[in-house]
């Protein structure tokens, strides 16, 4: 149960000048125990504000506060604060090390938890999360090459959990899936965070799924939130025009797409 | 792992592999027992002798037999290369890892330190450094070993930064673990098949190295031999009697052979490297003859579709099974089914661009009345260059990042219709304006990489309308883009259509976008076209697949209470299930 805060952080990529911030004084807060959604188009800075909150980017400008606790900079204290933080990836194949047994990534996870259990012990909890997230314990020797897509998927969402995060960064984990799977994925991550009342930051350029997914919701252009707010008010009512935009560009089920209508 | 090895030592590489290692690994530890007093006993009566019965190289100037002499120094040879390789490589392994960890300033240091030693001749290190370590075979072996460093340093490094950029190092540094367990966790072992191959070709490229100084009387030194002083001793009577300076040329030659085949198939089982498939590729079931021409009525025609692929044992799997359809002129066709569901290779099979490793039959698969499962003549080449185009799901990797997007546009008038490069320019920045690229003159002028996505995807589109499309293939043409950009590539594709009054076979496994953009939908599973309908009448679906395909995408009217629905029997068959059902 924790809160995640960014608080006018800005990321800069490059020096001199080809800076770029990617990044622009954003403010944002993940509430315990609630799903966010943070949706724009790629280069909004969606995936970089995620990277920030884990410590794969340093902000700028800015604080990331988890609990009220500054979770910026590279102290012992600091990461030992940042790893209740962890990320599922968009693409599950390069997010697996294709020579690791998915048992082993798995428990790779639970060394951010600072503890060293013995051998037996980590192989039980590595069963029990594979069984959390509906995955053959017996094949915890296998290699990620075994698996499809959606499985990969749910075995990088058992190493985020053996961490066991406070707050978890989904980055658009469902866009590199089948349409078919994404669905076996979204429910899983559903029916685990109201089991262990996560919180979620949820990126995803997909509407449809955001709003299946999340309570509140950002939309997210050129580095700035430009609308923010509960997801359905958001979606219904949207005041900004690119969330129009976006909301007129999700395919409806057998429905002609308009041509004549700008888009 | 382990049957990866057994298979490759059982192949007929490594036989032959495991038979020249043993050749020699008994050479170096029998010769100097048996051959020893041969090769050193000095016999001034026999001295410079031809090749005879009991010197089949001859005899040197002391009336040492040769042979022996070369069987003797294959231990010192072979030894003193490999010790120049082990410094070699773990030099070169521990710089190029330490480079790819440091802090990003030291970094640069080190990397810029290692392209400094590589612009060097090694065979300039070699000589600086047997300057320092002295002329004899222990510092030889330091020389050619450091001089070394620097290429496995530098390949070390190119291998472990690409691996250090991988989500599951990412991962790994979230979860807290440090630099040196990233590096022994997830690097190493994700260089080693790479590695290995190169130091088998090092130690070879050391054993002629340490050949070339001892030629130069900088490595071993008498009474000690190797096959380099053995060379530089026959080399003054190569006229006299050849066998004396090509004897230890060719023990050199077999050595290296034998260190390359080991490299190439370590290397090959450490990666895993299925196994070439033994079958060839079927030919077509029957030829359309000239007489059958098909009906004006459509562009593309498939009969009972069959493509097969070899699995990793090399086994065949059917994955398009009797697949049939047919489009009309201008019609827009939706393929949609999840991965592995045979929709890419249909529509590869369409445009007649599946690999050499496929297998295919079919009753017909006929574009414009070209038979597309046999290799087309010089004439219908440049009819599908003009009337049929292919989208594909990454531009970035379809275009070529090394022309200009002008270049690759005129290509296709250039070569199929002859037309003057001038002409063909100003065509195509009428397609590049035509497709929504704005400022046609300059974005022709850049290459892939410095356009977005989107504009990609649209040149690519473009680089279709070159010609006279009478089909385009699109496969998964907006999976990589956002829902707005995506929207404006159909545009442009709709627009094309429209324009030209090509058709259009458009695979997705996005079942809301394709009843969007198509007037027909073909719903594949398991290879088949389970069912066949009106874009319009989606709802109508009576196939149960088709029926979950829909209800599992979730749309802005989704009930968020409960579950996604699920396509249950399908839920997703992992990868060996398929290959064990296929092989049922």
């Amino acid at each position: 149960m924790s809160t995640l805060e960014y608080a006018n952080v800005s990321v800069r990529y490059g020096h001199g000048a080809g800076a770029h911030l990617a990044v622009q004084d954003v403010d944002l807060t993940v509430r315990s125990g609630r799903v966010h959604g943070l949706v724009g188009e790629s280069g909004s800075g969606k995936s970089t504000l995620a990277a920030a909150a884990v410590g794969l980017v340093r902000p700028a400008a800015g604080t990331i506060r988890l609990d009220g606790v500054d979770i910026v900079g590279s102290s012992a204290s600091v990461r030992a604060t940042r790893r209740r933080v962890q990320m599922i990836f968009q693409d599950p194949f390069s997010a697996l090390d294709p020579r690791m047994p998915i048992g082993e990534s798995i428990a790779e996870g639970m060394r951010a938890t600072g503890r060293r259990p013995a051998r037996a012990e980590r192989t039980r909890r590595v069963k029990e999360l594979l069984e959390l997230v509906h995955i053959d314990p017996a094949r915890a020797g296998e290699p990620p090459g075994a698996f499809s897509g959606g499985q990969c998927q749910r075995v990088t969402i058992a190493r985020a959990l053996a961490a066991e995060p406070d707050v978890v960064i989904a980055d658009e984990i469902t866009s590199a899936l089948d349409v078919s799977v994404q669905g076996v994925v979204l429910n899983l991550l559903r029916e685990l965070q109201a089991e262990l009342k996560l919180t979620i930051l949820f990126i995803s350029h997909n509407l449809a799924v955001v709003r299946y997914m999340c309570d509140t919701v950002s939309v997210m252009r050129q580095g700035r939130i430009v609308e923010s707010g509960a997801t359905e008010s958001v979606l219904s009512a949207p005041s900004h025009p690119y969330t129009r935009e976006l909301l007129a560009a999700v395919p409806v089920m057998g429905e002609r797409f308009d041509w004549e209508k700008a888009t | 792992m382990r049957s990866g090895l057994r298979r490759g030592l059982l192949g007929p590489q490594g036989v032959v592999t495991v038979l020249g290692t043993l050749a020699l690994v008994l050479v170096i530890v029998i010769a100097p027992h048996v051959w020893g007093d041969a090769a050193t006993t000095t016999s001034v009566a026999d001295r410079l002798d031809g090749p005879s019965a009991a010197h089949p190289f001859g005899t040197d100037d002391l009336g040492r037999d040769v042979l022996a002499r070369v069987l003797v120094a294959a231990r010192l040879s072979v030894l003193l290369a490999l010790g120049s390789t082990v410094i070699a490589v773990l030099g070169g392994v521990v710089l190029g890892v330490v480079a790819t960890v440091l802090p990003r300033p030291l970094r640069r240091l080190v990397s810029a330190l290692i392209d400094i030693l590589l612009s060097f001749p090694w065979l300039l290190l070699a000589l600086f450094f047997s300057v320092i370590w002295g002329a004899n075979a222990i510092g030889a072996m330091l020389a050619v070993g450091f001089a070394g460093v620097p290429s496995i340093a530098r390949l070390t490094y190119t291998l472990a930064s690409s691996v250090a950029d991988r989500d599951y190092v990412r991962a790994a540094r979230i979860a807290g673990v440090g630099r040196a367990g990233v590096v022994v966790r997830h690097v190493i072992p994700n260089i080693l098949p790479p590695l290995l191959v190169s130091t088998a070709a090092h130690a070879s490229a050391a054993l002629l190295s340490f050949a070339g100084l001892s030629f130069l009387g900088l490595g071993v030194q008498a009474p000690d031999f190797d096959w380099g002083r053995l060379l530089r001793e026959g080399i003054a009577r190569i006229y006299v009697n050849p066998m004396a300076a090509l004897g230890p040329g060719i023990a050199i030659v077999l050595t290296g052979l034998v260190l390359n085949a080991i490299g190439s198939l370590t290397g090959e089982t450490a990666s895993r490297t299925p196994r070439r498939p033994a079958g060839r590729r079927a030919r077509p079931a029957k030829r359309a003859s000239a007489g059958e021409r098909p009906e004006p009525a459509a562009v593309v025609e498939v009969e009972d579709l069959r493509v097969s692929f070899p699995d990793a044992e090399g086994r065949l799997v059917e994955r398009v099974r009797g697949v049939g359809f047919s489009i009309r002129p201008g019609e827009t066709v939706g393929i949609v089914g999840a991965s592995g569901s045979g929709k890419s290779v249909t529509a590869m099979a369409v445009a007649g661009l599946l690999g050499a490793e496929a297998h295919v039959s079919a009753a017909a698969v006929r574009f414009q009345g070209i038979d597309m499962t046999s290799a087309p003549t010089a004439a219908e080449r440049s009819r599908l260059g003009l009337e049929l185009a292919v989208v594909f799901q990454d531009p970035l990797t379809s275009l070529n990042p090394s022309l200009t997007v002008g270049r690759q546009l005129t290509e296709v008038s250039e070569v199929h219709e002859r037309v003057p490069r001038a002409r063909a320019r100003s065509r195509a920045r009428q397609v590049l304006e035509s497709v929504g690229i704005a400022e046609p003159h300059r974005r022709a002028r850049q290459y892939p990489h410095q356009l977005s996505g989107g504009m990609r995807q649209r040149a690519m589109i473009g680089m279709g309308l070159m010609g006279r499309p009478r089909l385009v293939i699109a496969d998964e043409p907006t999976t990589a883009l956002d829902v707005t950009v995506q929207r404006q590539v159909l545009r442009v594709l709709h627009e094309a259509r429209r324009r030209t009054g090509s058709a259009i076979l458009f695979i997705s496994h996005d079942i809301a976008l394709v009843s969007g953009f198509c007037d027909r939908v073909l719903v594949m599973k398991d290879g088949e076209i389970v069912e066949e309908l009106e874009a319009a009448r989606l709802d109508e679906a009576r196939h149960p697949y088709t029926r979950a395909l829909i209800a599992c995408v979730p749309h802005m009217t989704t009930d968020r209470s409960r579950p996604l629905p699920v396509i249950g029997d399908l839920a997703e068959p992992d990868r060996q299930d398929v290959a064990e059902e296929a092989r049922a």
